[in-house]
């Protein structure tokens, strides 16, 4: 058994309260609490968040780019979900 | 059949190339460029990790408790810099077991400039100031390459290291500052270390066997010799505020071409340290090796508890 391949984590840090998480980077560790141990260690030297997630990276599932046609079905056929399609008079105020 | 969609699918990253879109890890991408960005993110990673023996040579012997901390949280950033290299290579499949046994083996490479020895406390001075100075030049260029992963590593890098080269050059103006022993070991560390700094940016561009491809691929954004140029006009003028002089006869401030010329780098030296004749590329290597073999304890520790836990949570779910 191979002790040294660890699982890989994603590591996603809030920079300020209100803010959304973002992903910052992976790192390898040994299980959940390792890992947010080895992100404060890593990514938060400086201050650069107040909360931290990891999450097991291959519990995450992913959607490719190339199938974005077939998966999301690209809105250009939809252009009246965007607000700009909706032509008004430069009078109307605040609309 | 097959053909044509290679041809599809090299068109495809051309053009991402060419918009100056980042190439992502699932992306289709040539053989050899993703062969050259591995050896790249590899020797880049490897280099920030034996980086830190030169400097933490010295931890021990700060001549004041703030240096050494400030030495401490410098070293801790090269470290996290070396991580940060690492996950975005393993993004191209490769494993950090993998990258560490090529080292081992001497097929990776990492920086030759940390094959010189760190003989003083001014070291600590020149490296900061004048190898971070190079490595920036350098990384702030590759902020910009063409492979995703790689790029938001150096963008992140990029934000810690003015401190390294800050702190390095504080020290040296401290020592130029100080007493006529002081200054000249300042001076002495600036002669051994300004020309293997010079070395960092590799060949001449004409004898680089990486460059135009690489440039092609935009996984390099400029070449060697302008880089290097670069660095040079921006340390001449940081040497001459401190009093120091450049180790260097023929270096003076051209004015129709708006830099500094400078002499030849020695490149029998450079060639010698990179074949790993160095003063102390054996030395990095077996250090290296050591760290590796004496941390197994704690890797197999740290793995037993794991499994511990999990048993234990298993059994209370039951």
């Amino acid at each position: 058994m191979n002790h040294n391949a660890l699982p890989l984590f994603e590591v996603f840090i809030r920079s300020k309260r209100g803010l959304d998480h973002r992903h910052v980077g992976s790192l390898h560790a040994q299980g959940h609490e390792q890992a947010l141990e080895y992100a404060r260690d890593v990514y938060l030297r400086r201050s650069e968040g107040v909360s931290i997630w990891v999450v097991n990276s291959s519990d995450i599932v992913a959607s490719q780019e190339s199938d974005v046609e077939q998966f999301y079905d690209p809105m250009d056929d939809k252009p009246y979900r965007h607000a700009t399609h909706y032509q008004l008079p430069d009078e109307v105020k605040n609309l | 059949m097959q053909e044509k969609e290679h041809e599809r699918r090299q068109q495809e990253f051309d053009a991402k190339v060419a918009n100056e879109e980042r190439i992502e890890p699932k992306d289709w991408m040539p053989h050899d460029y993703r062969k050259t960005v591995l050896r790249q993110m590899s020797q880049h990673a490897h280099s920030e990790v034996i980086g830190m023996q030169p400097e933490g040579n010295w931890i021990t012997r700060a001549p004041t408790l703030r240096r050494k901390a400030i030495l401490l949280a410098k070293i801790q950033d090269e470290a996290g810099h070396g991580l940060y290299l690492y996950s975005a290579a393993e993004t191209l499949g490769t494993s950090r077991e993998d990258m560490i046994a090529a080292l081992h083996l001497g097929k990776a490479k990492y920086a030759s400039i940390f094959n010189y020895p760190a003989l003083t406390w001014a070291d600590m001075g020149a490296i900061g100031w004048l190898v971070d100075g190079a490595a920036i030049v350098n990384q702030v260029s590759l902020q910009r390459t063409s492979y995703g992963p790689y790029s938001r590593a150096m963008i992140r890098i990029c934000k810690e290291e003015s401190f390294h080269q800050r702190q390095g050059y504080q020290i040296m103006l401290v020592l130029a500052r100080g007493s006529a022993e002081q200054k000249a070991l300042a001076q002495d560390a600036l002669d051994r270390w300004w020309w293997p700094s010079l070395m960092m940016f590799g060949p001449h561009d004409a004898e680089s066997a990486h460059t135009a491809k690489s440039m092609q691929w935009k996984l390099k954004r400029e070449s060697n010799d302008r880089l290097r140029q670069k660095f040079v006009d921006q340390t001449v003028p940081q040497a001459e505020c401190i009093g120091l002089k450049m180790p260097d006869p023929d270096l003076s401030w051209n004015e129709d071409r708006g830099h500094y010329d400078f002499g030849e780098i020695d490149w029998d030296e450079f060639w010698q340290v990179v074949s790993g004749n160095g003063p102390c590329n054996r030395q990095r290597l077996a250090h290296h090796i050591k760290a590796q073999q004496d941390g197994a304890w704690v890797r197999e520790a740290m793995h037993a508890y794991q499994e511990k836990q999990q048993a234990r949570s298993a059994r209370s779910a039951a």
